[in-house]
């Protein structure tokens, strides 16, 4: 009855010789396919990161780090951006980052399963996985429109909310792996539920938090979307956040879409160094965290 | 927990029950940042709205159906880049599902242990590359092998063919909705072989090996035994495949094209709405119609994605609760 749909060939002892052949040819081909489909996908991924490393390479100098950008053929490089990178980056952890662990102690420790807390767990992922380019329209009506000009601070704005979710995510999952009996021994001692939740909780699941915080700085820091119509860009040396501020990925955009040869050497070499940042959090965080569970 | 802490005994002195301890301070807090939350999205949703609504108001239901995109008559409509969104989407998937279902295949039932570790890894590591830096590859790289190879060799092949004819017709660019749905594929391929690996290696193990233990060929084990099982959870990793295709703005810009217009052509420069957002907002006064129908596309691509992620998660947590009841 329950007679699995792979056993049929037992069945029939005369054409049995048959089905196993035909059996097996489907198998070679299936994983024929299989090992086609790898190699296609490695083969691209590889041919990404080979292309980023050949055009990247040669533009990796030492002005690249000291200059602002410049005029084509003027000799400029990508400091301004590389700052103002950081400074955005920076600012939109600063403001995401206590957002999301308070939101994440929240749907932890307090919502659990009740209503309010499902329904700020499903918008928390859908702005996890909303269209970027929509946060940063959204920013642009509400930060820049009404204040009449680009700025840092938008931009930062703007990245927070990408860094949030992120944040809230991981936050709720390490805190619900800190063991029951941790927190009823903070209690038995007379802390106060808060006490027991930053002192305890939080501190004990630090390390998985940190992985949060360490990827939402990695998404975050390569975004360009966002940033298109908040900190616009800027090709000046400017660290007042309240001005138009230049980053890597809007550089690397403007720079790409050019017709001249020193600015796309620029925009490899800045998405190098874009995705050599990205990936070494990246990797940094995968063997934490193989490190911690063993 | 609560209960624990608020069982004072008669004996116990009244100061240490009375005592404050800030436990409600810091749960309005808490309560407080996460009502914020809803109140972000709400914000967003209503920003769209209300920002889209001089175009809603100008061309009424018209603007859901007309393919006219066209900033001199300042006439406009949603058709040709939710066309182009959902076209690009459709192709990018048909592309990657084939390509990331045999990679998660072949990194779970036919790859080495430490190989398989390794590549799913770096496949892994791929998912968090920036978007723009696949933009950058299907623009240098792409694009020319479209325009010198793959764009002529198609129009030689089928050019001439009654129905395909009319899939490669067009000025071999390189640009248009099939490189936008191949650097799609590429972007999306690393996520969805993720969330395919972890569905397939989730399953009890005493399946798999009862299955090998009745003789099944690895790909009987695959097709009858894994994929049944996992179906939930491969059908949710895909849909969030898609909607993280079709809400991308960099990598599509970079190739799709910047054309307004519906065409059967493969080959034909496109726009989605993001890549037309990212393109002509900069071009878009304040106050302007054509911004206020950027912004009506903005809430049409929110809806899109906002429907996406509800779908794939009915599949996800069908896929779990599953998960959680055979293992």
């Amino acid at each position: 009855m329950t007679r699995p749909v792979f056993s049929q060939a037992a069945d029939r002892p005369q054409r049995s010789g048959v089905l196993a052949l035909r059996r097996k040819i489907i198998d070679k081909l299936a994983t024929g396919m299989s090992w086609l489909a790898m190699l296609i996908v490695v083969f691209v991924l590889g041919s990404i990161l080979w292309t980023l490393l050949k055009n990247g390479l040669p533009g990796l100098t030492l002005s690249l780090f000291t200059h602002s950008m410049g005029a084509p053929g003027t000799g400029g490089g990508l400091a301004n951006a590389i700052v103002g990178s950081l400074l955005q980056t920076g600012l939109s952890i600063l403001l995401g980052a206590p957002a999301g662990l308070l939101t994440g102690i929240f749907l932890a420790e307090y919502g659990a399963d009740s209503k309010l807390a499902r329904t700020v767990r499903f918008v928390s992922d859908m702005l996890l996985s909303a269209p970027s380019i929509l946060i940063g329209l959204f920013i642009y009506m509400v930060l820049v429109e009404p204040f009449g000009h680009f700025s840092g601070f938008s931009g930062a704005a703007a990245l927070s909310l990408m860094a949030m979710p992120i944040i809230v995510r991981t936050t709720e999952d390490m805190l619900r792996l800190v063991p029951v009996s941790m927190r009823e021994a903070g209690i038995a001692l007379g802390a106060a539920k808060w006490r027991v939740i930053l002192f305890i909780c939080v501190r004990a699941a630090r390390g998985g938090i940190m992985t949060g915080v360490l990827l939402a700085i990695a998404r975050v820091a390569g975004e360009t979307a966002p940033l298109l119509f908040t900190s616009l860009g800027n090709s000046e040396w400017s660290l007042d956040m309240r001005r138009p501020m230049a980053s890597l990925p809007v550089a690397i955009y403007q720079y790409a879409g050019s017709a001249y040869q020193d600015w796309m050497q620029q925009a490899w070499t800045g998405a190098l160094l874009v995705t050599v940042g990205v990936l070494i959090i990246n990797i940094v965080v995968r063997v934490g965290i193989r490190g911690g569970r063993t | 927990m609560d209960g624990t802490a608020e069982q004072p005994t008669q004996a116990e002195p009244p100061q240490i029950t009375r005592r404050w301890d800030g436990d409600a301070l810091f749960r309005t807090l808490v309560v407080l940042t996460g009502i914020s939350v809803l109140i972000v999205l709400g914000a967003i949703i209503t920003v769209m709205v209300t920002g889209g609504w001089k175009a809603f108001s100008t061309f009424g239901p018209s603007f859901f159906v007309t393919a006219i995109w066209n900033p001199v008559t300042q006439h406009f409509g949603a058709v040709a880049p939710v066309f182009g969104t959902l076209a690009s989407s459709f192709l990018g998937l048909v592309i990657a599902v084939p390509l990331a279902f045999g990679t998660a295949f072949w990194l779970t039932a036919l790859a080495p242990p430490t190989i398989s570790s390794v590549i799913g890894m770096a496949v892994q590591l791929l998912a968090a590359v920036p978007s723009i830096i696949f933009g950058m590859w299907g623009f240098f790289v792409l694009v020319p092998v479209m325009a010198h190879y793959v764009q002529p060799t198609a129009r030689h092949m089928f050019g001439h063919v009654p129905v395909l004819s009319a899939l490669v017709s067009g000025a071999p660019f390189g640009t248009g909705l099939l490189t936008a749905g191949l650097v799609l594929a590429v972007m999306v391929v690393p996520s969805i072989t993720a969330v395919m690996r972890d569905v397939f290696v989730s399953m009890p193990t005493v399946l798999r090996e009862s299955a090998y233990g009745l003789g099944a060929t690895r790909w009987e084990v695959m097709r009858q035994v894994v994929l049944p099982w996992s179906r939930q959870g491969v059908v949710g990793g895909i849909v969030l495949g898609m909607g993280r295709a079709m809400g991308e703005t960099m990598a599509v810009t970079f190739v799709i094209g910047d054309s307004n217009h519906i065409g059967w052509s493969l080959f034909a420069p496109a726009n989605t709405i993001a890549s037309l957002i990212a393109l002509e907002f900069p071009e878009s006064p304040a106050g302007s119609l054509k911004l206020s129908s950027l912004m009506a596309l903005g809430a049409i691509l929110m809806a899109i994605s906002f429907v996406t992620l509800w779908v794939s998660r009915i599949f996800l947590a069908r896929g779990e609760a599953r998960a959680g009841k055979r293992s």
